[in-house]
C-alpha cells in the first residue's frame, strides 16, 4: 500500500502518521523509541514495523518529518529590558520551536559569559534596543559574546542603527552572525516573523546535519521543522479553518510530557470589559509556552517544588517520606508506567499540577487597582477566560475519567482568581499523536489536513 | 547623525485615566518634530523607565490629572538613577496635586523630587515644547556624545 509518512522525531517517541496519497484519511498510527544514539533511522523502522504489523506493508512515497530529538532546538535569548525586548526575543525563540534555556537582560556579565559558553547552544539571538534606540546595550553584548569560544550561529535582531556593527564585531571574531529585522521596532511592537524564519531555516540548514541524527541523507531532508512549529501550524489550522471550511474557533492545548510541558493557545485574548487596562507586550494571537522544569518523569521533582509536595500529600494520601522516593523512582526511570493502585494515584495529581502551572504561568493574570473612580483591572498577557476548548496531546499517561479531572486544573480557580484561564471547556484529545503530522502538511493541504483532524481530534471522542 | 530626532517617553502617570490630554501633548510634541513613545495612561514608574532604557529617550514627559501626582511620583528619579538613565530630563504637568495649592509651593515640593520642570494646570503644551527645545538643546552641547 502506497503512503504519505508523517514522523515526528520526539526526545523520547519517534511517532508516526501513515496517510493515502490521496490524503483521504489515516492508515495508521504506530510510535517507538527514538534512537539518537545509533541512528534515528532505527527507530523510525521499527515504527514503521509496529504499522506494518496493524495495516500491512507500505510503499512510502513521501516522507515529511518534524524533531524535537536530541535535545530540541536549544537557545539562549538576550535583550536589554527584561519586559521589553528580552521578552520580545524570548516570545521570537518559543514561537520559533525552541528550548529556551535562559533569557539575560542588561549587559552580559563575565559569569553570564562563562554560562553561555558552557551552554553551548544551538542558536544565540542577540537583541536590544528599539531601532533608533538604545544602542550602548547590544553593542556591549556583541563584544563579550566576540570573545566566547562560541560555536552557535548569534542572530543579531536589535537596534538596527548598530545591528550591522554588531555583526561585525562578532564576524571579526570568527563567528557566525546574521542580521535580522529587530523583534522590537518600535516600542511595544512585535516583529518576530522574520526571525522566527531564520531560525527555521538555520535548524533545517546546521542544526539538524550538526546533531549527526542520521546517516540517511533522504531522511534529514524529509525533517522541515522543530515539532513545536509543526504543533502550533496544526493548532492555528484547526482554528481558523481554511477557505469556506470553518475552523473551531479559539483554542489552548497542551502536552505534558516526561521532562517538559507544552502549552499553546490560538487566541487574542484581548481583555473583556471595559474598565481593563493591558499592559506589557503584546502577545502573539498563536503563542507557546514550554515549561521546562515540570514533566511527568525527569521533572516530577519540578512539580513537588515549593508547595508541590504539600500538595501532592493532600491530593494522594500518601505521607511525605514516601511520595519523596516514589517520585525519585520516577525521574530515574523515565519509561515506567504505573502499576500500583498508590503510583496511579500519584500519577494522577502529578499531572495535575503540572498542568495547573503549566497553565497559569502561559495564561495572562489580572490585578485589581482601587482608583479614585473606582474599581480597574490591569491586564498582563491574555486573558483566556472565554476560550472553551482544550486539547491535550497525546496523554499517554492520563486517559479517560483521569484526563476530565485532570483538566480541571487547567481552569480558571478561585484558588488563583487573578489567573486568567478558561473558564469552561471541552476537552478533545489528540489520542494519536496526529496534531504535528497535520502541521506538517498544512501549508500544502490545508483543506485535507483540517478535514483529519476535526474528525480524529474534535469530533471522534 | 547629528540631526536626529529627540526621542520622548509619554504617559499619564499612577491609577490615572484622563486620557483626552495624553492625546493632545501626543499630537503636539510630535508635530514640534519630537519622536513621542506614548504609554497612554495608568502608567507605572517602571514603565516609564523601561521605554526610556529600550528606546534611549532624551526626555520623559509625566501626566497626573487626578490629583494623586504626588504619591505616584514619589521615588521616581531615585529608580531613574537607579536603572541607568541618571539626569534624564523629567517633566511634569495637569492637575498634580489635590485642589488648588499655591504654584511656588507645588514646584518646589516636586522639584526636590528630582523633576527638572513642572507646569501649573492647564499648561498649553507649546509651553512644555519650548521648554523641552531649550533644555535640551543646553544638554545636547554639554553632554559628549561618543557619536
Ligand atoms: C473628562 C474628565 C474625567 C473623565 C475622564 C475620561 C477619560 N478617559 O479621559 C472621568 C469621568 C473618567 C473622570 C474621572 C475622574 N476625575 Co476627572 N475630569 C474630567 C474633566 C472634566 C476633563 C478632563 C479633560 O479631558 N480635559 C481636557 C484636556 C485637554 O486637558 P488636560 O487633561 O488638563 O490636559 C492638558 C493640560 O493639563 C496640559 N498638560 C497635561 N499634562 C501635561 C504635562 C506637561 C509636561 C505639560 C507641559 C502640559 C500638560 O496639556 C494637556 C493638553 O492640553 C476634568 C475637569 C477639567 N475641565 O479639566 C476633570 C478632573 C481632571 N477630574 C477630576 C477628578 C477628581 C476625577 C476623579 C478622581 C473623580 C471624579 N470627580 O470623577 C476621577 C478619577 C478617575 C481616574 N482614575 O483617573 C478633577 C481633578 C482634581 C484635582 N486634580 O485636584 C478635575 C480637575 C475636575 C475637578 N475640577 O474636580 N474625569
Amino acid at each position: 500500500m502506497k503512503v504519505i509518512l508523517l514522523v515526528d522525531f520526539g526526545s523520547t517517541y519517534t511517532k508516526i502518521t501513515a496517510l493515502d496519497p490521496e490524503l483521504n484519511g489515516i492508515i495508521g498510527t504506530a510510535q517507538s523509541y527514538t534512537t539518537v544514539e545509533t541512528d534515528i533511522a532505527e527507530g523510525l523502522q521499527a515504527a514503521v514495523s509496529l504499522l506494518e504489523a496493524d495495516s500491512g506493508k507500505v510503499e512510502v512515497v513521501q516522507l515529511k518529518a518534524c524533531s524535537s530529538a536530541a535535545g530540541g532546538l536549544r537557545m539562549l535569548v538576550s535583550g536589554l529590558v527584561e519586559k521589553l525586548t528580552a521578552e520580545a526575543a524570548r516570545q521570537a525563540a518559543l514561537g520559533a520551536g525552541a528550548k529556551v534555556l535562559k533569557v539575560y537582560s542588561r549587559q552580559l556579565t563575565e559569569a553570564d559569559a562563562s554560562e553561555i559558553a558552557a551552554i553551548q547552544p544551538d542558536i544565540f539571538l542577540l537583541t536590544g534596543g528599539t531601532d533608533g534606540g538604545d544602542e550602548l546595550n547590544i553593542l556591549a553584548n556583541a563584544k563579550m559574546l566576540s570573545k566566547l569560544d562560541l560555536k552557535c550561529p548569534i542572530l543579531v535582531a536589535g537596534n538596527r542603527s548598530v545591528a550591522p556593527e554588531c555583526q561585525k564585531i562578532l564576524a571579526n571574531n570568527g563567528k557566525e552572525a546574521i542580521v535580522c529585522p529587530n523583534v522590537m521596532p518600535k516600542l511595544g511592537t512585535l516583529n518576530i516573523q522574520p526571525v522566527q524564519e531564520e531560525i527555521r531555516s538555520l535548524f533545517l540548514k546546521r542544526i539538524i546535519e550538526a546533531k549527526g541524527l542520521s546517516h540517511i541523507e533522504n531522511l534529514l531532508t524529509g525533517i522541515m521543522m522543530p515539532t513545536p512549529v509543526a504543533v502550533l501550524k496544526g493548532l492555528k489550522l484547526l482554528s481558523q479553518g481554511h477557505g469556506k471550511e470553518a475552523g473551531i474557533g479559539d483554542l489552548m492545548a497542551v502536552d505534558l510530557g516526561g521532562a517538559t510541558c507544552d502549552v499553546y493557545s490560538i487566541a487574542k485574548g484581548d481583555p473583556l470589559s471595559i474598565n481593563t487596562i493591558l499592559k506589557g507586550l503584546p502577545e502573539p494571537f498563536a503563542k507557546r509556552t514550554v515549561e521546562g522544569d515540570i514533566g511527568m518523569r525527569i521533572n516530577a521533582h519540578g512539580i513537588a517544588a515549593k508547595d508541590g509536595l504539600e500538595r501532592l500529600v493532600e491530593m494522594c494520601g500518601i505521607p511525605s517520606d514516601q511520595l519523596n522516593v516514589m517520585i525519585d523512582q520516577l525521574s530515574e526511570n523515565i519509561s515506567q508506567l504505573p502499576e500500583s493502585e498508590e503510583q496511579k494515584r500519584l500519577d494522577q495529581a502529578l499531572a495535575s499540577l503540572a498542568l495547573e502551572t503549566a497553565t497559569i504561568r502561559h495564561a495572562g493574570s489580572v490585578e485589581e487597582t482601587y482608583t479614585p473612580a473606582g474599581l480597574m483591572y490591569i491586564q498582563e498577557g491574555k486573558d483566556l477566560r472565554e476560550v472553551d476548548q482544550m486539547i491535550f496531546i497525546g496523554g499517554t499517561l492520563v486517559r479517560g475519567e483521569g484526563l476530565e479531572a485532570a483538566a480541571e486544573y487547567c481552569k480558571y480557580s478561585s484558588r488563583y482568581p487573578a489567573s486568567l484561564r478558561p473558564k469552561q471547556f471541552r476537552t478533545c484529545s489528540d489520542k494519536k499523536y496526529i496534531l504535528s503530522a497535520m502541521g506538517l502538511i498544512a501549508e500544502d493541504h490545508p483543506l485535507e489536513a483540517l478535514r483529519i483532524m476535526k474528525k480524529e481530534i474534535v469530533y471522534e471522542q | 547623525m547629528t540631526n536626529k530626532k529627540k526621542k520622548l517617553v509619554l504617559g499619564v502617570i499612577g491609577a490615572d485615566v484622563h486620557a483626552v490630554g495624553n492625546r493632545i501633548l501626543d499630537f503636539a510634541f510630535s508635530q514640534a518634530g519630537f519622536e513621542v513613545d506614548n504609554l497612554g495612561v495608568m502608567v507605572s514608574q517602571e514603565e516609564f523607565i523601561d521605554a526610556a532604557i529600550e528606546t534611549n529617550a532624551d526626555a520623559i514627559i509625566v501626566s497626573s490629572l487626578y490629583g494623586h501626582g504626588e504619591l505616584d511620583c514619589r521615588g521616581f528619579r531615585d529608580k531613574c538613577i537607579e536603572s541607568g538613565l541618571g539626569n534624564i530630563l523629567l517633566y511634569i504637568g495637569g492637575n498634580i496635586v489635590v485642589g488648588k495649592q499655591k504654584f511656588e509651593d507645588v514646584e518646589r515640593r516636586f522639584k526636590d523630587m528630582g523633576f527638572d520642570r513642572v507646569f501649573p494646570p492647564g499648561t498649553d503644551p507649546n509651553v512644555g515644547i519650548q521648554w523641552l527645545q531649550a533644555d535640551l538643546k543646553v544638554k545636547n552641547d554639554s553632554s559628549t556624545s561618543s557619536c
